[in-house]
């Protein structure tokens, strides 16, 4: 049984799609606290659509997109690049999953961030690129670094979107949540239950460390 | 009205020409003049508009139409579309509750804004307000008056070619006004950078300031010598 593969593969795509969401997330936070833009409501609502719509629903949607004759998918087709029903797949329906709860979190973050500490860096020269890197990014860090968190545990836990663009194949696009689906539906309960387990044991252990770092003193997030 | 005052003023180092219309709900300010004394004074009571005027010098709030020119740079004017960002207008800005950055120690804040062809080195400002010791504590360390020079400091090394000071002295108490005034009279005498200095307390007008503006509800009643000014 590749319990161990499963549980690798899961990790590494989750913490890739957590690094994919860091740069959108970010800017589209800070972007969503800051800026007083025409259409920022219809963008606000589009980033969190996926938060509320059927996962399933998320995941044809991208299956249309990134399948080899979607819009996207062409494109990617004719740099090489193959995305449906591969890894990439799994972090890209990950990365999609998540990215709302860290746009939420980050958001929240940097807008109590007192603008007037930005203002201040601005009068002593600091273009908005450095003031967003050397201000307002160490100022909402709690908050970033919970979003991260948050996104990841989503990532970890995707199944809907996962299982309609990646499938569940053995050993190279099954994840926690699909093997343990994809198992349980064959019959092979026993197998299943390991999973289950392994999964019970990364969440508390994520739920431990995120409790951590939020009681520790000094956190303020 | 921006060009005129421009030319009133012709690119001299340290004239301030400013000409300023600003709404803000039923509040309008409405002011027009040239400063040339090394120290101005904008003097009123709370309301008056003094911070606001400093906010739109420093281009943190945009004037509904006017014109600022510091010096030879015209950093604002709404006839000709000059509207330069906060970043690039070379005013320094210690705003009334300073703003220190909590994530930075006292050096760091210091040397946020250092511009490459500072002609003032950290040695020089840190003697100049003694905060030399200061520099390796974290910001939540200082008391009302420290976290006054230290502002002070940090908007010196970013070399600006006009100063504006909001109420320096109104979160410290009497005992260390006395100790603080002299290191402006210090910044005042030593340095060839006009300042703006923003008050509601006449004795402090008349021991730093050469000029004083004296505002009420957004326009200038008064304006002249702080003895001439405030004996009219």
């Amino acid at each position: 049984m590749d319990a161990w593969h499963i549980t690798w593969f899961t990790l590494a795509t989750a913490a890739v799609a957590t690094v994919l969401m860091l740069p959108p997330g970010l800017a589209l936070a800070w972007l969503l606290a800051r800026r007083r833009f025409r259409g920022r409501v219809l963008l606000e609502t589009i980033v969190s659509l996926p938060l509320v719509m059927p996962p399933v629903a998320t995941g044809l949607l991208l299956l249309w997109l990134f399948a080899p004759l979607g819009p996207a998918g062409r494109a990617l087709a004719s740099l090489g690049v193959e995305v449906v029903f591969t890894w990439k797949a799994v972090v890209l329906a990950m990365t999609v999953m998540g990215l709302p709860l860290m746009v939420r979190t980050a958001r929240a973050g940097i807008e109590q961030v007192d603008g007037r500490f930005e203002a201040a860096a601005a009068t002593l020269g600091a273009g908005p690129v450095r003031v967003f890197f050397t201000i307002t990014l160490p100022l909402a860090r709690p908050a970033i670094v919970a979003g991260a968190a948050l996104g990841f545990a989503r990532a970890l836990g995707e199944f809907g979107a996962t299982v309609m663009i990646a499938g569940s194949i053995p050993g190279a696009t099954r994840t926690l949540a699909v093997g343990i689906y994809s198992l349980a539906e064959t019959g092979r309960d026993q197998e299943a239950f390991v999973l289950v387990a392994i999964s019970a044991t990364i969440a508390f252990a994520a739920l431990w460390v995120s409790n951590w770092l939020t009681s520790r003193p000094g956190a303020q997030a | 009205m921006g060009l005129q005052l421009a030319h009133v003023a012709p690119g001299r180092a340290g004239v301030i020409a400013l000409d300023l219309l600003l709404q803000q709900g039923s509040f309008t300010l409405e002011i027009r003049v040239v400063l040339d004394a090394r120290i101005t004074a904008l003097f009123g009571a709370s309301g008056a508009g003094k911070t606001t005027i400093l906010d739109a010098i420093a281009g943190l709030r945009k004037p509904s139409a006017g014109s600022v020119v510091v010096g030879s740079r015209v950093i604002f004017d709404s006839a000709r579309g000059v509207d330069l960002a906060p970043h690039r207008r070379h005013v320094g800005y210690v705003a009334q509750e300073v703003a220190l950055f909590p994530h930075m120690s006292v050096r760091r804040n210091v040397l946020y804004g250092r511009r490459e062809n500072q002609r003032l080195s950290l040695q020089t400002v840190a003697d100049m307000l003694e905060i030399g010791p200061l520099l390796d504590r974290s910001v939540a360390q200082l008391s009302g008056g420290e976290r006054q020079r230290v502002g002070l400091a940090r908007a010196l090394m970013s070399a600006p070619e006009l100063l504006l000071l909001d109420e320096p002295l109104a979160a410290v108490d009497v005992e260390r006004r006395r100790r603080i005034l002299p290191y402006l009279e210090r910044v005042r005498d030593e340095l060839a950078v006009p300042i703006i200095y923003v008050t509601h307390d006449r004795s402090e007008v008349r021991q730093v300031a050469e000029h004083v503006v004296i505002l009420d509800h957004g326009r200038i009643v008064s304006t002249g010598a702080p003895a001439v000014a405030f004996g009219a």
